[in-house]
């Protein structure tokens, strides 16, 4: 697929961007294999709508990223690039698989929204720069995690802000989402190799060595009675926001 | 398989097709225009009937919270000097001596107002017709209604077909919307009907709101301000088995009007004339769920209750304060109002709250309905475990004024 085995490391592995194309007709069923997803995505959103109001202090704004661009990066279906498109950004998405940026493409036109998708390799594609730089659940997918996040860094505005989220590399998100959700159903199975995570001081310390700031950072965590919601806890999985030092 | 998708021009597509443009409906096509979210509103009433003096005599008693939402979506104003304040609620078991009286402590403030339905429409009508987010659609049939994955449509007869992102039942008990999306319906008949009219009499009425609880049902006086010749009126809310209600609707105003004196006794000195009078089969029905793919219920749609304690319409615009919370909150995150996971949230938030005030009220009933001298016994029993049961007596007094349970930010003080 590709020759340069340097840039390859610094992207999803070709196996498992198969294994998301495979689910993308089901993306936007919210009672289908991205249920969980669905039900994370007013947890994340809310972590992300208040990094945008600090940022750019826009608290009370109906349309805080209006005039703004807007990358994200493994936007499978477009769950994420269509409510920043509401928010009022020039979105654009990437997904390694073919598949699922079909279906971005014929859901963000059906729902009337106008929003750029690419399928293919983030390296690749010339981009340019980008405000606001999203990329939620998609490092543990990757084998080098360093240049990745450069190659993310190098998408970035001045000015402008990243936002990262990703499982731990906990006993505890091995056992919940690993052994358990998968084996349960919940999430589908192959989704996640746990070796692959990264804990939240590996990820600062990369973020750091590229001249990064981490500016406020939540854990995901869930509980029979509030479901999924911002903790203090960052056992499970965590989401933060990082702008140029 | 890169590229752009259309940006589809879509004049006429809004976040909300509201069917039934009532109370409810109404009030929520506003308070959802009042968080930047349009609608479609759709009645088949035409509203010049609906205002016109003495369509139906009905009054609706608003509870603090329901007052709060009015006053948060404007309304404030406009209604403010047709209310009549609720000072006391007096429940008594047949006029024998021993009545529960609830009455709120001075810091408290009132118990909710009384208004004529009629003022509350031509407010709510007017405040529609000048907000540009809402598109109104009056005398209007709805032929066919769509849910897809991407949003929903409705066809009127005639043709014209309206778009949005969420369809809401706002139709009454008998929501066709709400029949043909299957959902099921908890329903419970009583067999009986309200009859309502607006009664003129003698003494004034100091403000309270009296329940007397006849063997055949209960029989309401809600306190309404003075007519424009400064005499006392009373809305009266008669309950009466469904086989006896078409003699009593018969009956000649003097006829009435004794009928009523019987069971009001010297409360408030002579009767001395009756208003339209209009009815409404009693039951208590609950549906199983509030929401399904791109649809939400609210008000009778979803849950019908009894109205002994007169929270029908305050239950109704709880609805409305909760679905436009969850709505405003899913807007601030980008997220459209058709989107499955806010419809969750407008479900865990209403299904049950709803459900535990139709029951309690349900049981109110059940305690005060059944005939008899021993039954009687246990009825006056039963309001003296009431009077003495502190806690159930402040849940009763805060369920009337609407402020217990998680309560809308738009129905805050």
């Amino acid at each position: 697929m590709m020759s340069d085995a340097s840039r390859q490391t610094a992207t999803i592995r070709p196996e498992e961007a198969a294994h998301f194309g495979r689910l993308a007709g089901d993306w936007w069923d919210p009672k289908g294999s991205s249920a969980m997803l669905h039900r994370l995505n007013p947890v994340r959103l809310g972590f992300i709508r208040a990094a945008i109001d600090r940022h750019w202090a826009t608290g009370s704004v109906a349309r805080p990223l209006a005039g703004k661009r807007a990358l994200d990066v493994g936007c499978g279906a477009g769950l994420l690039a269509e409510p920043l498109a509401r928010l009022g950004a020039d979105v654009t998405g990437v997904d390694a698989a073919a598949e699922n940026v079909a279906a971005a493409l014929a859901h963000a036109a059906a729902m009337g929204l106008a929003i750029t998708y690419h399928a293919g390799e983030l390296a690749e594609l010339g981009l340019g720069h980008f405000d606001l730089v999203t990329c939620l659940e998609v490092i543990e997918h990757v084998a080098d995690k360093a240049a990745f996040v450069r190659l993310l860094a190098s998408h970035l505005a001045p000015g402008g802000m990243m936002i990262l989220s990703t499982p731990n590399r906990t006993t505890r998100s091995r056992l919940l989402m690993v052994e358990g959700a998968e084996l349960l159903g919940l999430i589908p199975r192959g989704t996640h190799q746990w070796d692959d995570f990264i804990t939240p001081d590996e990820l600062s310390a990369i973020l750091a060595s590229e001249g990064f700031t981490v500016t406020a950072r939540s854990g995901i965590a869930f509980t029979p009675g509030r479901g999924l919601h911002l903790s203090d806890d960052l056992a499970l999985n965590y989401i933060l926001s990082a702008e140029r030092r | 398989m890169n590229g752009q998708s259309e940006q589809a021009v879509d004049g006429d597509r809004r976040d909300l097709v509201i069917l039934g443009g009532g109370l409810v409906g109404m009030t929520l096509a506003l308070a959802a225009a009042r968080h930047g979210l349009s609608s479609h509103v759709v009645d088949r009433a035409n509203p010049s009937d609906l205002t016109a003096e003495g369509f139906d005599g009905r009054a609706s008693a608003i509870s603090t919270a329901s007052w709060n939402l009015f006053t948060n979506i404007g309304l404030a104003d406009a209604l403010e000097s047709h209310g009549c304040p609720i000072a006391e609620i007096a429940v008594s078991d047949q006029l024998k001596p021993g009545e529960i009286r609830f009455r709120p402590g001075p810091e408290e403030g009132s118990l909710g107002r009384m208004f004529a339905n009629r003022q509350l429409r031509l407010a709510l009508f007017k405040a529609a017709a000048a907000e540009p987010l809402i598109a109104w659609h009056p005398r209007a049939e709805v032929i066919h209604r769509e849910r897809g994955p991407h949003g929903v449509a409705v066809t009127l007869a005639g043709g014209t077909q309206l778009r949005g992102s969420l369809l809401v039942a706002a139709e009454g008990r008998a929501s066709p919307t709400r029949d043909e999306a299957g959902i099921g319906l908890a329903k419970w008949d009583y067999h009986h009907r309200a009859i309502i009219a607006g009664l003129v009499h003698e003494r004034a009425h100091d403000n309270v709101a009296w329940e007397i609880f006849w063997p055949e049902g209960p029989f309401a006086l809600l306190p309404m301000l003075d007519d424009a010749a400064g005499r006392h009126c009373s809305a009266l809310v008669w309950t009466v088995s469904e086989q006896d209600a078409a003699g009593v609707l018969k009956l000649s105003d003097a006829a009435f009007l004794g009928e009523a004196r019987a069971r009001m006794g010297p409360l408030f000195g002579e009767i001395l004339s009756v208003g339209p009078r209009s009815s409404y089969p009693l039951g208590f029905q609950h549906t199983a769920r509030i929401v399904e793919d791109r649809l939400a219920l609210v008000g009778d749609a979803a849950h019908g209750i009894h109205p002994i304690a007169g929270q029908g319409l305050n239950l109704g615009l709880r609805d409305v304060g909760a679905l436009v919370e969850v709505l405003a909150e899913g807007a601030r995150l980008g997220l459209e109002p058709g989107d499955a996971q806010l419809l969750a949230r407008y479900q865990r938030w209403r299904g049950l709250d709803s459900f535990s005030v139709a029951l309690a009220t349900d049981g109110l009933t059940r305690l005060f309905g059944i005939p008899g001298r021993t039954a009687s016994a246990v009825r006056r029993l039963g309001m003296g475990g009431v009077e003495r049961l502190g806690p159930l007596k402040t849940w009763f007094m805060d369920e009337a004024r609407g402020v217990s349970g998680e309560v809308p930010a738009l129905m805050r003080g």
